[in-house]
């Protein structure tokens, strides 16, 4: 099958999103009250006629320099000019020592594979994709960093090997992210 | 040191795919038998507090709207978020009201109605139950996902298998089965679980808690008014608890989990419990947070029931069922009874109150000859976690 002709999760609840609104909306043109009794054991159901789609707005002000890099290619995060502690990921304040001076500075690109896992039933936002393989990987300066890993079989990946960080741009929404890479 | 606090009254609804009732509704059905149980009325009630995460659901302030429902309108109360150990943060903090004498009598009231969201959504809003910008938004983890890090690494390091994950199943489901409480009331086979589809590679359906509506509710009072209500007071011994970080990644070992480990540790330093791997020996049973398999083997090991990479042990032994060290989960757990998140954990102390008192149903009453019990409630993926220890015994020196 073509990637075009394969229905994603998400085409497949949309489908049955749209059966199942078609349903309520028929009975309630025909008994004048958004009811149906429930599939499974026949108690009534009222299909809420109110909704709430969102997205958040969320400050990245404190932390820009991290997009600003990684548009640059460059992978970085913060270090206390203070403290030395290292934070990943990065942040504006330092709870450590109280200060917020902050240093940015580049982390290496090869890690250690701590775990892992594929996620193939999918949050409704992330139902477009095939399923995903999520690694987390310790770096020699003692941060780990969570990301998607570029494999397609889990049970062919080992905790403990080398992993490279590669800066993405993720499909379809067309932002600029990271991934690991096995190293072969 | 505070005042002895007993529970003097339960209440727990059927868990499962309730849509036969409504928020208020459902909530009414713990809070009825709680109030019936402790033979106590509403005026009693001096504050109670609600366990509830929601999102899922349509009552954005639930708290308010079951007091109307239920009759507690105007009682003081507030709704309390600690992920899936919401119910016995909710507990701990009426303990701690009662403990310290700001009240005599409180009441823990847990709900959740999951299902009145599709299941898509109702992932979606677990799955940004971490860290959201750095974990969820840009790699899409579940809560399946972030449990299966953790079997991931657990099986790497200890040689256990995906046959030992779906013998937790099992006894969950067995127990379940007994259960007329319970969301799944029949057993599975190893086979079963073994071939039902990934949720999250390495954890299949099977080892998966399923999306639960529920209630339950618990009332606590003084050592004084205790007295008066009940011959049968079952005393809260002590609680520990811990939290950590949000981010998966700040964590450095991915076999057990640190925040279960330190309420163990500070739940059983309060009993004055301080032996070593067979911690099991004090409790006649326990409750433990098993929302996916990996997470009742990681329970036995931060509980101090098995030594580090043990766990499986206990469960390839069969040691958990009755009879064997410790019986774990006779209601079915979370796996089984169902896993209405904010319900959970004071169903927990419900169903151990009633084991304790020998009222649940024969064929799942743990023999009780220590007369102490053990809840393991864990928020997150390790991101909260509560120990509460229940007793026959008074307290502080009491009998
Ligand atoms: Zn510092």
């Amino acid at each position: 099958m073509s990637r075009e002709e394969k229905k994603t999760q998400k085409d497949m609840f949309d489908e049955q999103m749209r059966q199942f609104e078609s349903f309520v909306e028929n009975m309630k043109e025909s008994i004048g009250l958004p009811t149906f009794p429930d599939m499974k054991t026949g108690v009534l159901q009222w299909y809420d006629q109110r909704w709430i789609t969102t997205r958040f707005i969320i400050s990245v002000e404190g932390i820009k320099e991290f997009f600003d890099k990684l548009l640059d290619g460059k992978f970085v995060t913060t270090k206390c000019r203070k403290c030395g502690e290292l934070y990943f990921p990065p942040q504006k304040d330092c709870p450590k020592c109280m200060a917020s001076d902050m240093e940015w500075v580049e982390l290496s690109r090869e890690g250690t594979l701590l775990t892992f896992t594929q996620i193939n039933v999918k949050p409704y936002s992330f139902a477009h994709y095939d399923d995903y393989i999520v690694g987390i990987v310790r770096l020699p300066e003692g941060v780990s960093i969570t990301a998607w890993v570029r494999a397609d079989d889990p049970s062919k990946l080992k905790i403990g090997s080398k992993m490279r960080l590669e800066i993405v741009k993720r499909d379809p929404e067309k932002y600029v992210t990271y991934e690991w890479v096995p190293v072969e | 040191m505070g005042r002895n606090v007993a529970v003097v009254g339960v209440g727990h609804s059927r868990y499962g795919v309730r849509s036969d009732v409504n928020i208020g509704e459902l909530a009414w059905e713990s809070i009825k038998k709680a109030l019936e149980d402790a033979n106590l009325e509403q005026k009693d009630i001096e504050y109670f507090i609600v366990s509830s995460v929601g999102g899922w659901s349509s009552e954005y302030l639930p708290a308010v709207v079951i007091g109307e429902y239920s009759g507690l309108t105007p009682k003081g109360t507030a709704r309390v978020e600690a992920a899936c150990a919401s119910g016995s943060a909710a507990v701990k903090l009426a303990y701690e009201m009662v403990s310290s004498g700001t009240v005599d009598i409180a009441m823990a009231v847990g709900l959740e109605k999951m299902n009145e969201s599709p299941t898509p959504v109702v992932v979606e809003f677990i799955g940004r139950a971490g860290n959201y910008f750095w974990e969820f938004h840009n790699f899409g983890l579940t809560f399946p996902g972030y449990y299966a890090l953790y079997a991931t690494a657990y099986m790497d390091k200890y040689g256990a298998t995906e046959e030992d994950f779906c013998k937790v199943a099992v006894k969950n489901h067995y127990y379940g089965a007994r259960n007329p409480k319970a969301h799944f009331q029949r057993e599975v086979t190893i086979e079963k679980c073994m071939t039902s589809r990934y949720i999250a590679w390495p954890l299949k359906l099977y080892d998966c808690s399923p999306i639960t509506d529920g209630s339950s509710a618990v009332i606590l009072a003084s050592e004084e008014v205790a007295k008066k209500l009940t011959d049968s007071p079952v005393w809260i011994e002590a609680v520990g608890e811990a939290s950590d970080t949000a981010n998966l990644s700040k964590r450095d070992d991915f076999t057990y989990l640190r925040a279960a480990r330190l309420a163990a540790e500070k739940a059983y330093k309060k009993a004055g419990l301080m032996d070593g791997y067979n911690m099991y020996k004090y409790f006649d049973v326990a409750e433990v947070h098993d929302c996916f398999t990996i997470a009742e083997v990681l329970a036995y090991e931060d509980l101090r029931f098995a030594e580090p990479g043990k766990g499986i042990e206990l469960v390839r032994n069969e040691e958990t069922y009755i009879g064997g060290k410790i019986p774990v989960n006779l209601s079915g757990g979370l796996k089984a009874k169902g896993h209405p998140i904010g319900a959970t954990g004071v169903g927990m102390v419900a169903e151990l109150t009633n084991q304790l008192l020998q009222r649940v149903e024969k064929d799942r009453q743990a023999p009780i000859k220590n007369g102490r019990a053990l809840a393991h409630n864990v928020g997150g993926t390790g991101h909260y976690a509560y120990v509460t220890i229940l007793s026959l015994s008074k307290p502080n020196g009491g009998v």
